[in-house]
């Protein structure tokens, strides 16, 4: 469904994605680990279309998509979610919701509707009146959600939606997560929560100073010397392992 | 539309009984006063739609009025063309003018005070050029033939003229309630929320920019066309000046940006404030800028919602939530 190849962006000398290239494939849940600084959420951006690669090209659908702006990108299925949570304070929760779903649904009484059902569907039900500035942050990030589903969208990019949470909020956002990708939706996500990444991700990539560094399933990367390195410093895997054997 | 607590409905009702009052009392005086502000009441909207409910403050509003004056000037003085269409011409002026501006300046991502100075410069240089050319008369203005009459858009009668001003105010603030409820609406408040978030939620915010400037150029030219049909005289000091600027967005945030009955109400209060202060201290010019300025300032530090937001807050219609975390 989503094809990167080689993406590559420098800010000034620094190089912050550096050749990366993934797969997701459709109905599916991919991570994105990787230290911080690492380059996920550069990733992110020029995926979707927020700021342009140097080199690479990004495939949505079968489409080349690189260097699109934003709402293009958008209006074909593609949605990226915010780490730091941007709900648009002045407006009720449903009303959040009703922007994207105006996406496709230009009238209001419609727009309005489908964001009801959304805002239920993720248990937003009680709040939908609240004014979105009351809301909590696991509050905020079901907003944040919902509001990205109301546009319709079939691939979801999530940036650390666990992050800030406590474990009984992440594993209802782990449900709800689930239940959106059963009824036919695909996720990318960079997530720090590693409760959330082992029971949710399929695969998952690892990207460490802007190179993919390793690729498989959230078991086997836990394993993976060059990984354990990235996040624990040189030589950390060896020892773990004289650890073990000790 | 609908007054969302018992201070709004206060409020709107003492505009309403004001307006309705002259009526009555046969003041020439107060009627020519009262015509005055709802001219500046449509540049109030104007500015309030992409100052208020899109969150880009202009400084130079004059830009788009005197635009929309001129196009009409010129159109009936030096060509001789129909009022009426001249009319239709000065509100399509101001848009045009309007659409150019937030055009460039949104091209380069222009915001904030950034946006406001360029405006403010655009309205400068309007300002210098009209009084410049020999089309738009040079520093002596143009003036209109004095022949009232349905065809030329001229009336005698003040009631009359007053009554239309209502009913024109009326329809922009109807055009406003129903701009504010549709989806461009809805996109023009994300985009004043939260400009990333909006863009990621597929709104192609540079359109929504400028269509926006767009609209509120067309009520800024409005508002000029109207000046000049009323007043039948227009210059550059006159129409393109920064007070016209100012008066446009003194009115809404000290009345309530971002909501529809907020720019009237506000330009109202301050214009009976300005003139209930000049008779006071018997016509000391430029006083009433000056008291402009110190309500303006008290606005912003002790009411951020204007009278509005103020009034919203007495006897609420809606049920206190009270579960509100």
């Amino acid at each position: 469904m989503l094809e990167v190849r080689n993406l590559s962006k420098s800010f000034g000398g620094l190089k912050a994605v550096d050749n990366a290239s993934l797969d997701v494939p459709e109905g599916g849940i991919v991570g994105l680990l990787g230290p911080n600084g690492a380059g996920k959420t550069t990733c992110f951006t020029m995926i979707a279309g927020f700021t342009k690669p140097n080199k690479g090209t990004v495939r949505f659908m079968g489409r080349d998509v690189t260097g699109l702006p934003p709402h293009r990108i958008c209006e074909m299925g593609m949605i990226r979610t915010f780490q730091i949570v941007q709900p648009f304070a002045g407006l009720t929760v449903q009303e959040n919701i009703a922007v994207g779903a105006y996406l496709h649904h230009h009238d209001r009484a419609e727009a309005m509707a489908v964001a009801r059902q959304i805002g239920k569907r993720l248990g937003m039900g009680a709040m939908l009146d609240r004014p979105a500035s009351s809301l909590t942050i696991a509050g905020r990030k079901r907003l944040e959600l919902a509001r990205a589903l109301a546009t319709g969208a079939k691939l979801l990019l999530l940036d650390e939606v666990m992050a800030g949470l406590i474990p009984s909020e992440v594993s209802e956002i782990v449900g709800i997560i689930r239940q959106i990708r059963d009824e036919g939706h695909t996720f990318l996500m960079i997530e720090h929560v590693m409760q959330a990444v082992m029971s949710l991700a399929e695969t998952a990539y690892v990207l460490n100073h802007g190179k993919m560094i390793a690729h498989g399933t959230p078991r086997e990367l836990v394993q993976d010397p060059g990984v354990v390195e990235a996040y624990l410093g040189h030589g950390a895997a060896a020892r773990l392992q004289e650890g073990h054997h000790a | 539309m609908k007054p969302q607590s018992m201070g709004q409905a206060v409020l709107i009702a003492l505009a309403l009984i004001y307006l309705a009052s002259l009526y009555f009392m046969s003041s020439p005086v107060w009627m020519g006063f009262t015509i005055n502000a709802l001219i500046v009441a449509v540049v109030a909207l104007a500015w309030n739609i992409t100052g208020g409910f899109g969150g880009m403050a202009s400084f130079g509003h004059a830009a788009m009025y005197g635009t929309g004056a001129y196009a009409s000037a010129i159109l009936q003085v030096q060509y001789g063309i129909n009022a009426w269409i001249a009319f239709g011409a000065g509100i399509v002026a101001g848009a045009a003018m309007g659409a150019f501006i937030g055009a460039l300046a949104f091209r380069y991502g222009l915001k904030g005070s950034y946006f406001a100075l360029v405006t403010l410069a655009f309205a400068e240089v309007l300002r210098i050029c009209a009084s410049s050319f020999a089309i738009t008369g040079g520093g002596s203005g143009l003036q209109l033939r004095l022949e009232p009459g349905l065809s030329t858009l001229q009336f005698n009668d003040r009631a009359v003229v007053y009554t239309i001003l209502l009913v024109i105010v009326a329809l922009v603030m109807a055009l406003t309630a129903w701009l504010k409820y549709s989806r461009f609406g809805a996109y023009l408040i994300a985009v004043r929320e939260n400009e990333d978030a909006a863009r990621a939620l597929g709104i192609d915010t540079y359109r929504i920019k400028v269509k926006a400037m767009a609209i509120s150029g067309a009520f800024a030219g409005l508002a000029g066309v109207l000046y000049l049909q009323v007043w039948l005289f227009i210059d550059s000091a006159v129409v393109y000046g920064s007070a016209v600027s100012i008066e446009a967005l003194i009115g809404p945030i000290i009345g309530g940006a971002g909501t529809v009955w907020g720019p009237l109400i506000g330009t109202l209060g301050l214009h009976l404030l300005g003139e209930g202060a000049k008779h006071l201290l018997h016509n000391a010019p430029g006083l009433n800028f000056v008291l402009y300025a110190v309500v303006l300032i008290c606005a912003l530090r002790f009411l951020p919602q204007g009278l509005m937001g103020l009034a919203a807050r007495i006897g609420t219609f809606r049920k206190k939530e009270n579960d509100n975390a």
